[in-house]
């Protein structure tokens, strides 16, 4: 919190100054008008001058119109800054994670990351504009209400101050008493929204299973206590409304009491009183829009150290002086290279692993799930920095190229990769300066041309969200033009194809050889059929190489590599 | 945020909505009621308080050594009375409001909830899940929070405003006729601020819900973003988005921060108005102190909740606009009922016949057509086919997810329209490609379709379905609660444990739809033997992509396109040397 005042308010000191100066004069102008009552009831009556009445009252109106005035250009000027350091938090956290390493990603959790760009920024715009109005409003209605009361008159004064500690602690353990309540409450509807979004996406299978009933009784106990939550936590601040006006309205009746004893020993006026029965309104409503500044603050604070929490993350780790591998025949090298997701894993999720390729030639990766396939594809794209040993592609140690450098020499398709809402030529051009015919050109070679071109669909159309309008082995022809589109140097298909049928599978495969031949390519695939015709074909299981070499050599010699030949033919 | 836009949309049909909320309403007549007379009840008595305070004060009035005490008292005494018990009817209000509101809105979803399962599968297919959430959550909400506050409010607003502006008509005639000025002005106001935000608050939610989906969709494709090395050109676009929020946001707050001091400007000038002609007034011998002390605090009373009254109906607009989403989604038919004296299926054979069936998810596209098939008891019939050629209708018409449009499904010789729905799906097992676990133990989501299974039963399936050493290595094995985020389980994880489900269910009849897409092959091997056992005796429709699984399949179901291109057994089709002998030998090339 204290970093979003001093980083991100700091530019903007001056403007805030000026706006609370402006919103000081708008404020003491809604004091003048009570003042000026009393002081017409108990100066100007009883000297019955009719004309002071007219002056008087029309200073009141000229005090009302600059009240409405100053107020208005400083909620405004109050509003501006907000939006102006809300959009420079927002981009800089938007720009923090585009640049988070993927460790830290996984860390902190996609959904995470999305709250506290949308929810948490939004609560911070919010905080930033109410606290400047009402912050400065409230203060100085209290404040400034007590001075003037007090020369009016300071003993009914201690009346009405006496009666604000009592209404703050109310307010003050009420909310306290609920914030529990409603943060229990919050995890109750999150359950319950759980629930419904599980039961939508498993409606199949409850129905096959008639278990309608089953669900419904959850769903019940859920109701039930969401139900039960609301309720206790609205009672309980369903006091403080009753209770901050009985307060309001007692405080009103002690100053009627002392004002009738001072005004019979002449130490007051019964004008005065009735400026007083004035004041304690305003001073109280604004008591009240301090508690509530009290709520949207606690809420921001809470936001701010969950955006600072990530912008604070440190960089990550930046490109080192390596020496320069001289001349190295190989284009890519693996040399010893271990890695695990968590330092605390026992057995690293990749062990050892060393090879090399020539530039053109292909590496099929075949395993079982959670083998550790996916996560070597990862390595050599920078995702995350090994433990040890070396990953090198010309020659060069790939942590000393910057990662632009580095990934501008891939084209990739991930498993469960992102289509975006996007036409379908934006989803494979990528925001790269592509031509539209290499477009095109990507889209015929990745076997996607059919059905692109199929009566009703162009390459402007548009795919919806997710891809929900395309099937799986659409999407997947896409992702595949994608990568091929930019003619990259090293291509990597992690289990690409698994969507496509063998007769399409094959045809890409023809393709591939066909033009791109000086592609470098990673195939992950689980069938055989995928990599039979591989350069080199390594076999890992439980994150380790247990063989390498061509389909031949490996049906020879490695029994794994056998056996899931076999499992396929 | 798409509910953001919709809630502003008017409802369409008011009159009808409000009657079904009405509905719901009268179920608890009795507390209405009583909230009714409470409302009037505690805003009278707080209406009495400032004339109270006028007459103290003029008993106050004559000034030095001359208040009269005694009436000065018996005023004070009255207000507090009053006061009083005007704020603990005002709680009593609050806390019934609060029961009422919650027992409406627990009927209304759990009305909606049990809707929402008897809706038949084709609506999940159309509806998205956000939306569906959105009405059963959101949409709710807002109707709640609308009953409770709204209508107390409305009420409140209507007995404050009569009520202040008779008692200044007792007091002053003459004074009210500041408020022929002020309350057109307040009304005026009011309209021209809210004319012109509403619009800056859709534009607002629709921005804000923007900036949401873009955010969403770039974060979950983050790593593909990165490969690509589109971060500079998302930071772009994000800032392109940003600001649009930003600057709605405080375009809508422009105006929105009128509000405030307009509201205290009319005050303000009731009161400069006021004072002077109560002056005027007083100066006249017209008008007592007291009772200009009286007619202020009306005044306040009375400025107050006219412009609050536009808030109200705006509120109240966007409840009944959620509340027609809410019945609309209440309105959806459900599945056709079971017919009248609908066949229990028991003791199911498995022979399962289709005739002639055609069937299209729209009416004019039609998905099978003139489909014969017959799948006697035990047989294992496999459909195979590119994808999108339909093969997963096939199984949503024999699970009656939907209804053939001509044509018919027998199962041991019943039309599957005459018997129960839950009899039927009963008889079939079934392993979808997209595994669906719930967020419960292990234990619990293999034991799901079978109640009571034991311990013993689910180590077994499980065991037979190769997961059980996954399972005994999770943290708490089979106590181990699965959800969404935490644990680390793959999708051929998950397939497994949705095979190891389907092996306790003793059902007469098998369906695997790619079943095993996502295991490796060497697992699958080493299930063969359990899935082979799992598919013993009993009719099995399997769909899959590998054809080496389905080579000892009784009958193959070639589909292209929506058809059935061809029919026979592996031998016969690759004697054929048709479609399926050209799928078979491009697994070999």
């Amino acid at each position: 919190m204290k970093t979003v005042l001093s980083k991100y308010l700091r530019p903007y000191y001056g403007r805030m100054l000026l706006g609370f100066s402006i919103k000081f004069i708008g404020t003491i102008m809604d004091l003048c008008l009570p003042w000026i009552l009393a002081y017409m009831i108990d100066t100007v009556i009883p000297q019955g001058r009719r004309n002071a009445v007219f002056v008087w009252g029309f200073v009141m109106l000229v005090c009302s119109v600059l009240a409405l005035s100053f107020n208005v250009i400083a909620n405004r000027m109050a509003s501006r800054v907000a939006r102006d350091t809300t959009e420079t938090i927002r981009h800089d956290l938007f720009v923090k994670v585009m640049w988070l390493s993927n460790a830290r990603t996984d860390d902190l959790t996609k959904p995470s990351l999305i709250s506290r760009l949308t929810t948490d920024t939004y609560n911070i715009q919010q905080m930033l504009g109410r606290v400047q109005r009402l912050g400065v409003r409230a203060p100085i209605l209290v404040i400034g209400g007590i001075l003037v009361t007090l020369t009016l008159d300071p003993v009914l004064t201690l009346v009405l101050v006496s009666v604000m500690p009592v209404t703050a602690f109310v307010t003050y353990y009420f909310s306290r008493k609920s914030i529990p309540m409603y943060n229990a409450l919050q995890r109750a509807v999150d359950q319950f929204v759980r629930l419904l979004r599980e039961d939508i996406a498993g409606i199949r299978v409850i129905k096959a299973l008639s278990k309608t009933d089953c669900e419904a009784q959850k769903y019940d106990t859920l109701n039930q206590k969401v139900v039960t939550l609301e309720r206790k936590a609205d009672i309980t601040m369903a006091v403080v409304n009753p209770a901050t006006n009985l307060f309001l309205n007692l405080g009103l009746v002690f100053v009627v009491i002392v004002g009738a004893y001072r005004v019979n020993q002449g130490t007051s006026e019964v004008g005065k009183i009735l400026a007083f029965l004035t004041y304690f309104t305003i001073i109280l409503n604004a008591m009240i829009n301090i508690s509530k500044m009290f709520v949207i603050i606690s809420r921001a604070v809470a936001s701010a150290d969950r955006i600072m929490e990530v912008i604070d993350v440190p960089d990550r780790t930046q490109s080192m002086q390596c020496e320069k591998r001289a001349e190295d025949e190989a284009y890519i090298r693996f040399e010893h290279v271990t890695f695990s997701y968590r330092q605390t894993e026992a057995e690293p999720n990749l062990a050892d692993i060393s090879f090399a390729l020539k530039k053109g030639e292909t590496l099929g990766i075949i395993g079982a799930t959670g083998s550790g396939k996916s996560t070597l594809a990862a390595l050599l794209m920078r995702f995350y920095e090994i433990d040890q040993g070396k990953i090198y592609i010309e020659g060069e140690d790939i942590r000393t190229m910057p990662a632009g450098r580095l990934r501008e020499r891939f084209g990739v398709v991930f498993q469960n990769d992102t289509i975006f809402a996007d036409s379908i030529a934006e989803n494979v051009r990528m925001g790269r300066t592509l031509s539209d015919e290499d477009i095109r050109n990507a889209i015929a070679h990745a076997q996607a041309k059919e059905f692109v071109e199929e009566a009703g669909r162009g390459y402007d159309d548009q795919i919806n969200i997710r891809g929900a309008n395309l099937s799986g082995g659409q999407k997947q022809r896409i992702l595949i033009a994608r990568a091929l589109a930019a003619k990259p140097d090293i291509l990597i298909l992690d289990d690409s194809s698994s969507a496509l049928d063998y007769k399409t599978d094959a045809a890409l495969r023809h393709e591939l050889s066909a033009h791109f031949a000086d592609t470098t390519k990673l195939i992950i695939a689980q069938r055989v059929s995928s990599i039979l015709h591989a350069d080199h074909i390594m076999v890992l299981e439980d994150g380790k190489m247990i063989g390498y070499g061509t389909h031949e050599e490996l049906l020879e010699h490695c029994e794994v590599y056998r056996e899931i030949r076999d499992s396929q033919m | 945020m798409a509910e953001g836009q919709k809630k502003y949309e008017k409802p369409k049909n008011r009159k009808k909505t409000i009657l079904r909320l009405g509905g719901y309403m009268i179920q608890y007549r009795y507390l209405v009621l009583l909230a009714l007379i409470l409302t009037v009840g505690s805003n009278l008595l707080a209406l009495v308080g400032p004339m109270l305070s006028g007459y103290a004060i003029d008993a106050i009035e004559p000034g030095v050594g001359k208040v009269d005490f005694s009436r000065v008292f018996y005023y004070v005494g009255l207000m507090v009375v009053f006061y009083v018990i005007s704020s603990i009817l005002s709680y009593i209000l609050s806390v019934l409001m609060i029961h009422i509101s919650r027992k409406v809105v627990y009927q209304m979803r759990e009305d909606v909830f049990t809707h929402l399962l008897a809706l038949p599968v084709g609506y999940f297919d159309t509806h998205q899940t956000g939306d569906i959430i959105s009405r059963i959550s959101y949409d709710i909400d807002t109707v709640n929070a609308s009953l409770t506050n709204d209508l107390v409010q409305i009420l409140t607003t209507l007995i404050t405003v009569a009520g202040a502006f008779a008692m200044m008509v007792v007091i002053s005639p003459k004074l009210v006729l500041i408020f022929a000025f002020t309350v057109p002005l307040s009304v005026l106001l009011t309209k021209f601020i809210t004319g012109k935000t509403r619009p800056l608050f859709r534009m607002r939610s629709r921005r804000l819900g923007e900036l949401n989906g873009f955010v969403e969709e770039m974060i979950s494709g983050q790593k593909t973003l990165k490969a690509y090395h589109q971060e500079e050109n998302t930071i772009h676009k994000f800032d392109g988005k940003n600001e649009e929020a930003v600057e709605a946001y405080y375009r809508a707050e422009y105006y929105g921060s009128v509000v405030g001091p307009a509201v205290n400007f009319v005050n303000n000038l009731s009161l400069a108005l006021v004072s002077m002609f109560g002056a005027l007034l007083f100066l006249a011998g017209q008008m007592r102190i007291g009772s200009i002390s009286s007619f202020i605090l009306y005044s306040r009373k009375f400025s107050g909740p006219i412009n609050e009254a536009a808030n109200i109906m705006s509120e109240l607009q966007s409840a009944l606009a959620a509340a027609e989403r809410v019945f609309h989604m209440l309105d959806e038919p459900t599945e056709a009922a079971d017919r009248t004296a609908a066949l229990e299926l028991e003791a199911v054979e498995g022979d399962v016949v289709l005739e002639n069936v055609c069937f299209g998810y729209k009416k004019d596209q039609q998905i099978i057509r003139n489909l014969n098939l017959h799948a006697a008891s035990g047989k294992l019939v496999a459909v195979v086919g590119p994808t999108g050629a339909g093969k997963t209708t096939l199984i949503n018409l024999l699970m009656r997810f939907y209804d053939v449009d001509t044509g018919r499904i027998c199962v041991d010789g019943h039309d599957i329209c005459d018997v129960t729905r839950a009899g039927l799906r009963r008889a079939y097992a079934m392993v979808l490609q997209d595994t669906w676990l719930f967020e419960g133990t292990v234990f619990d989501n293999i034991a799901y379709g079978r109640q009571g299974a034991t311990l013993e039963e689910v180590t077994a399936a499980a065991k037979a379905a190769r997961i059980h050493s996954y399972i005994r290595r999770l943290p708490q094995g089979y106590d181990t609660v699965l959800t969404d985020e935490g644990t680390n389980i793959s999708k051929g994880q998950k397939q497994l444990l949705t095979i190891a489900r389907a092996m306790l269910l003793d059902a007469p009849m098998l369906i695997l739809d790619e079943a095993t897409s996502n295991v490796d092959t060497r697992t699958e091997q080493q299930i063969q033997q359990a899935m082979r056992k799992l598919m013993e005796h009993k009719t099995c429709f399997v769909i899959a992509h590998r054809l080496s699984t389905i080579q000892n399949a009784d009958v193959i179901l070639v589909v292209n396109h929506g058809e059935i291109v061809e029919q026979g057994t592996h031998g016969e089709l690759m004697e054929r040397e048709g479609f399926y002998y050209q799928m078979y030998r491009a697994q070999f090339e």
